[in-house]
């Protein structure tokens, strides 16, 4: 489904990323684990569109996406620091998406709604980014990506900010969502402990280099 | 408990600030106290200062609404883009801020005595009218206005506009339903001291609007019209009118920064 093929590229402070291969098949759920500032972010940005490799092929269900724009890569993008949009009641956000693909207010509201019951979050739906808390954020942020319909949901340690009871919810969030809406996740951490609770493929990102640590297959570790 | 003496240090900050406020709030004083009542009313009533008054509100607000209309997308772009001479292009925007006024106004006059200004004019006149005088205080407030806006979208992360292209926006989009009302602040306090540095323009207009009477004549050619005659009460009169409409305007930005 996800493939990178001899991905290479250097930023204007010199750091790079050097013959990246990658290859994540359908409705799996892949943790890349590595230290900080190996160039986990930079390589998800590649995925999504947002930075453009010096040399290599992005490739989504077979097609050449390279210099594909975002928004025709059909790949959900939940940042780190999530990126909530400022002054936008929680309603807004998930129905961003809808709206830009000129649904109907009717089917927009049904979208809302389903996406907000899911992820409950039914009763934030009239807050602003500014009244929630971390867990809440997180959880407005996988809806917002969600109401695009993404076959492909990129995760930029999306558990990093939540505290220990809150991010044992969020894991089993994460993995049900996964299933319900047959994904491939793509999910960035430094936690050995959240790569082995989800992910079905453990990579880890060393030196500018893909390393797997398991193989499709494997069970996840989540109980 | 004894209390804590202020630092040596703190003192001689707030000394500076406090002899800075004096020494403006003296200019203030003594500029209000130079007239009486009844000749600031004088002054008021005359039909051409009226007029000068009306013609400075009318053109300062559409300077700056037009500088806010320039000044969004070239802050925007300077904010979120790195390329090749990108130094110098930002020197280069802030020309109109270092020129001397009178330059401006020479600038603007010589450019349209050349063909493409002359072409200009017959669509929209511009030299001696109130659409030069519009223009004169747009050049300038433009300046400041970009540089507003540059350090508005700066201050914005862009991060959400990244994850709005994800979600099927166009980069237009983005900016649209993401940026601008993220930059609400800004742009208003883009709008204010664009406007604010629009009623206090002079030189330009002078040089490329001229100063006629109930034509092209706004608050400061007043100011400069009444002195060159003598009438230093008249002159003092629209002095304080323009320190009022700069207070309101203080006012007005602090309170709608506050609320936007």
């Amino acid at each position: 489904m996800i493939a990178l093929s001899h991905i290479n590229w250097q930023s204007p402070t010199g750091f790079a990323l050097r013959d990246i291969c990658l290859d994540i098949p359908v409705a799996t759920y892949a943790v890349l684990m590595g230290a900080t500032g190996c160039g986990k972010t930079s390589l998800l940005e590649i995925l999504c569109g947002l930075r453009v490799p010096n040399s290599g092929k992005v490739l989504l269900g077979g097609h050449d996406v390279t210099h594909w724009e975002p928004r025709r890569r059909g790949i959900g993008y939940v940042p780190q620091d999530l990126a909530l949009f400022p002054g936008r009641r929680v309603r807004d956000q998930i129905g961003f998406a809808p709206a830009l693909r000129g649904a109907a207010a009717a089917e927009m509201a049904t979208t809302v709604q389903r996406l907000a019951s899911e992820l409950g979050i039914s009763h934030l739906l009239g807050r602003l980014p500014e009244n929630l808390s971390g867990g809440e954020k997180q959880r407005v942020a996988l809806a917002r990506a969600l109401a695009a319909e993404p076959r492909v949901l990129l995760l930029d340690e999306p558990l990093s900010a939540l505290d220990e009871s809150t991010r044992a919810v969020a894991t089993h969030l994460l993995r049900d969502l996964q299933v319900s809406h047959a994904l491939t996740v793509l999910h960035v951490t430094h936690s050995r402990t959240e790569a082995e609770a989800l992910g079905q493929i453990r990579l880890r990102l060393d030196g500018g280099k893909i390393i797997h640590e398991s193989q499709p297959g494997t069970p996840p570790a989540l109980e | 408990m004894p209390r804590r003496l202020p630092q040596p240090f703190w003192l001689i900050l707030a000394g500076v600030t406090a002899a800075y406020l004096v020494f403006w709030l003296l200019l203030l004083g003594a500029t209000a106290t130079y007239s009486t009542p009844q000749a600031w009313l004088d002054t008021l009533l005359k039909a051409e200062i009226r007029h000068a008054a009306w013609l400075s509100l009318l053109t300062c607000t559409a300077a700056a609404a037009a500088a806010l209309v320039i000044a969004v997308p070239i802050g925007y772009f300077m904010a979120r883009r790195s390329f090749r001479g990108k130094s110098l292009l930002d020197a280069a925007l802030d020309i109109p801020i270092v020129l001397p006024p009178m330059v401006v106004g020479l600038c603007l006059l010589i450019f349209f005595q050349t063909r493409i200004g002359r072409a200009i004019e017959t669509l929209i006149p511009f030299t001696y009218t109130v659409a030069g005088v519009v223009l004169a205080q747009f050049v300038v407030a433009a300046a400041f206005a970009i540089r507003t806006m540059r350090g508005t979208f700066d201050h914005l992360p862009a991060r959400p506009e990244d994850v709005a292209l994800t979600l099927g926006a166009t980069r237009f989009q983005a900016l649209w339903h993401v940026a601008l009302p993220g930059a609400r602040r800004g742009m208003v306090a883009a709008f204010c001291i664009a406007w604010a540095r629009s009623l206090g323009e002079f030189g330009p207009i002078l040089v490329f609007a001229g100063a006629t009477r109930m034509r092209t004549e706004v608050l400061p050619t007043t100011v400069w019209l009444e002195l060159s005659v003598g009438n230093l009460e008249s002159a003092v009169a629209v002095s304080l009118v323009m320190i009022l409409i700069a207070v309101a305007v203080l006012v007005v930005v602090r309170a709608t920064g506050e609320r936007v």
